[in-house]
């Protein structure tokens, strides 16, 4: 859509396409954003989601997420409408009234989505096949005042919503990002209402937490007023500081950028050591569930990430990592008992762990692609069914699984179990740091380069002179071992094992988190694992919106989809990883930086001194 | 320049690809120091014959010998092992790993070091690493300035198609070979571009003692820097000898069919 196709009002170039098409094309736009929002609207709706968020408050008694979901529908709808396509050449008009209008009309048929599920509500029942057609349902999208108010009012925000969307076109970027900012951080902060209470309480400004938020969950009042009134400031003020703060210690140099590094992870360290001693231990259990997953995530990401080995499976390393530390330290394991303190059954999850992914991989490892993707999946289940069946029952207890396991005693000093959260999250901490310096470590060294072009190319790092098949292996067995480490500690904390806890789920969702943090950047594996595992929850565990548990799959698949459109990379993605996906605008930048050589000009000049 | 010490021997080489025979009882020596190349019109198997010697396709009937040993039942890495080197007719880098990366990694056969050193940083680690790094850094040197410099950390990707050749070629000459197979080196490259890694192919020979076999069809290339010139058709060998004898021989002539003026205006010139 050129500039003139945007504004039929004013008077476009007369070499470009007719206005008259032009009007047509934006209604066409409009009619099916709208249309697209609307469907989007119901099926959030009928997926019983704002029922089931509506018991979560952002700002008590006026907003609930359940509102804050279908609600910023249409004002993102508004905002996108607006969007102009850039080309180049062509002048990009001034954004005015045909945004607003634009959008206010496309946010009202979104909007009027909602007002025809509300009539439809009143006059049908079909919650035979559909669950959520339900009278709670009339009852939130009618705000409880009867149907014509339902389908009246729908209308209206979603016209408010397109229009509030498409006026942010409108104003100028520093007041934009001001605003957005303050909506965002209002909605965040209180859905980390566990976190940030339980922090507010942990250094006694308890208080504070009580005047921040209400009884039953959400912010109060004047306390979202206090919050959105300091991240305005802070973002119309602190504007671009941080991004130039991180460009600085980019562009340093030597030993300057060694010493910002290690200061950084020494801040890190410090954080995540002080914080758990400040919060509940709801709060460390979360911290502790969210380490377990990054410790698999840092697994996996070896083998998908710098190996480039699409292992959908991995749960087994996980599931063997568990029975195995189970069956050595549990006083109740049907077969062996020989109740091992933990730490020394983790020699033996290593080596025991370290043989299976041998066993599997060697078969497996000799396949590319899509062969070996599907075999790791077979694999992943036949180990949990091997743990499930009656001819191993004997050994791993089949479904009733093996009970009863100890925690980890550590030095005589403590016991860290299922009743110390914060122990487990210490005890998590450890390892994460282990499996961060290994990911580190071998990623910068020859295995880790052999890894990388296996990743690029295996036929010709086989001809090169690398053993595909021995450092594919490796790579497998090393992170078959740190996924281990997360199933060992896993086993004691939760004290019992069951082959349920191995779902082939578990697997999606650690691929999910790599894939989603950003596949081969360790820093981004972590983020993902804090933002997936730590909000949404994990396949078992609750994230921070419980309330969100029923729809995680959902919100993972739908996050997985935008993040392939819109960001492939990852959310903190490697270097290298940008360069693979985005090999176009890498080269553009870097021609722009005269870094791209040509053929013609410096292959003439060394030509002339070479020549005798 | 021959030492006559046979390097290479393919003896009654075939290579059946389901009733299509890409090589037909081929026979043909490389001996020390030389500098063969291997021409024919397209399809006559020569780069099936490189990538039969380099294990990339499997052996119908006949045997690869090297230094006196069988290659066959051999694995592509366990080829390079034994010092023989290749690049491709399609330019096939790691182009997202840096210029000096891609050097590096191709020592792998040639460097021991493993995780646990890695992991524990041993010296015997740092040390393999410095000298890894150096053996890439001198043998990205031999192409002069056109791959040394700022060049080395950038990612393979942004060098020229010229220069990927000549990096191609570098990433051979790190696993430290004795016989380098050379795929078309001079393809797409303007004529001063393919003067000048002509006469480095002389002096890969002169000064890194390397024995190359390479696959040719700038005719001029051929006729500059190759000892003797192995002519192939069908995948039958049609005949071998200078570059002299070789093109003004009927039979390659007739081979080329059509393709006959290339090698007259070559002699011409």
């Amino acid at each position: 859509m050129t500039a003139t196709e945007m504004r039929p009002g004013t008077a476009p170039e007369p070499e470009l396409a007719p206005p008259r098409r032009a009007l047509d094309q934006n209604w066409r736009r409009l009619v099916r954003m709208g249309a697209v929002a609307a469907l989007v609207e119901v099926f959030i709706a009928l997926s019983g989601m704002p029922v089931r968020l509506d018991e979560r408050p952002v700002i008590v008694s006026i907003l609930s997420l359940g509102y804050v979901f279908i609600g910023a529908i249409p004002i993102v709808v508004g905002n996108r409408i607006g969007r102009q396509v850039r080309r180049e050449g062509v002048p990009i008009h001034k954004a005015g009234g045909y945004e607003l209008l634009a959008g206010t009309l496309a946010g009202a048929i979104a909007g009027a989505g909602l007002s025809v599920l509300v009539a439809l509500l009143t006059h049908f029942d079909i919650r035979e096949p559909l669950v959520n057609w339900s009278p709670q349902l009339l009852e939130l999208l009618s705000f409880n005042r009867g149907t014509v108010f339902g389908v009246l009012i729908w209308l209206g925000i979603g016209a408010v919503g397109g229009f509030i969307g498409g006026g942010l076109r409108l104003l100028p970027a520093r007041l934009r990002r001001t605003l957005l900012t303050m909506a965002t951080t209002v909605v965040l902060i209180s859905i980390l209402e566990q976190l940030v209470a339980d922090l507010v309480s942990g250094v006694r400004l308890e208080s504070v937490a009580d005047w921040f938020y209400g009884r039953r969950g959400g912010l109060t009042h004047s306390g979202a007023g206090v919050i959105a009134a300091i991240a305005g400031v802070a973002s119309f003020f602190g504007r671009g500081r941080l991004k130039a703060a991180r460009a600085h210690v980019q562009s340093l140099e030597g030993p300057a950028r060694t010493r910002a590094t290690s200061l950084m992870i020494l801040l890190t360290a410090a954080v995540l050591i002080v914080v758990p001693m400040l919060v509940g231990s709801l709060t460390n259990e979360l911290l502790a569930n969210v380490g377990l997953f990054v410790l698999l995530a840092l697994g996996l990401n070896i083998v998908v990430g710098l190996a480039g080995i699409l292992d959908l499976g991995y749960v087994a390393f996980f599931a063997v990592g568990s029975y195995t530390a189970a069956v050595l330290t549990a006083a109740t394991s049907p077969r062996i008992n020989p109740e091992f303190p933990w730490f020394v059954a983790l020699i033996f999850v290593v080596i025991v762990t370290g043989l299976v992914g041998l066993f599997i991989g060697a078969p497996v490892i000799r396949m590319r692609g899509d062969y070996l993707a599907i075999v790791t999946l077979g694999f992943g289940e036949i180990i949990r069914l091997l743990f499930l069946s009656d001819w191993l029952s004997g050994w791993f207890g089949g479904a009733q699984g093996i009970t009863a396991i100890g925690g980890v005693e550590i030095f005589g000093i403590t016991t860290v179990d299922g009743t110390n959260p914060r122990g487990v999250f210490y005890l998590v901490l450890v390892f994460c740091a282990i499996a961060i310096y290994v990911s580190w470590r071998l990623e910068r060294s020859r295995l880790g380069r052999a890894w990388m072009a296996v990743r690029e190319d295996e036929t010709v790092a086989e001809a090169m002179g690398i053993n595909t098949v021995n450092v594919k292996l490796l790579a497998f067995v090393v992170g078959a071992v740190l996924g281990s480490f997360s199933g060992a500690i896993f086993a004691n904390k939760v004290g019992s094992v069951f082959p349920s806890s191995f779902l082939i789920l578990v697997s999606m969702v650690i691929l999910v988190v790599v894939i989603f943090g950003g596949m081969g950047s360790i820093v981004g594996v972590i983020a993902g694992a804090a933002l997936l595992i730590g909000v949404l929850g994990g396949p078992k565990q609750p994230g921070l919106l419980a309330e969100f548990s029923e729809f995680k799959l959902l919100i993972y698949g739908a996050l997985l989809v935008w993040m392939m459109l819109a960001r492939p990379e990852g959310l903190i993605p490697s270097a290298r990883r940008t360069r693979e996906l985005h090999q176009e605008e890498f080269l553009q930048d870097a021609w722009l930086r005269g870094e791209v050589d040509t053929d013609d000009g410096d292959g003439n000049e060394s030509e002339a001194t070479e020549r005798p | 320049m021959n030492s006559g010490v046979a390097v290479l021997e393919i003896r009654d080489l075939t290579i059946d690809f389901g009733g299509l025979k890409a090589l037909n009882s081929l026979n043909m020596e490389v001996y020390e120091g030389e500098i063969v190349s291997v021409i024919g019109p397209n399809g006559a198997g020569k780069t099936t014959l490189f990538n039969a010697i380099s294990a990339m396709v499997p052996v119908t009937s006949g045997d690869i010998v090297f230094e006196g040993s069988s290659l066959l039942g051999l694995d592509p890495n366990q080829v390079t092992a034994r010092g023989l080197a290749r690049t491709f007719q399609n330019v096939r880098l790691f182009t997202n790993m840096t210029i000096l990366e891609n050097v590096m990694v191709a020592q792998h056969c040639r460097t021991r070091q493993g995780a646990i050193g890695a992991l524990l940083n041993t010296r015997g680690f740092r040390s393999e690493e410095d000298q890894i790094r150096a053996q890439g850094e001198k043998v990205l040197g031999f192409f002069g300035s056109r791959l040394v410099g700022f060049r080395l950390n950038q990612p393979a990707s942004v060098l020229s198609y010229a220069n990927r050749r000549r990096l191609e070629i570098a990433r051979a000459m790190a696993t430290q070979p004795k016989l380098l197979l050379l795929d078309e080196p001079v393809a797409g490259m303007n004529p001063v571009e393919s003067a000048e890694l002509t006469r480095l192919i002389g002096r890969l020979r002169d000064e890194w003692d390397f024995t190359i076999v390479f696959i040719e069809h700038d005719m001029s290339v051929v006729r500059d820097v190759s000892d003797r010139v192995v002519v192939l058709n069908h995948g039958e060998l049609l005949t071998e000898g200078d570059y002299a004898d070789v093109s003004v021989d009927p039979r390659v002539i007739e081979a080329y069919l059509g393709q006959d003026t290339i090698i007259e205006d070559a002699t011409a010139s």
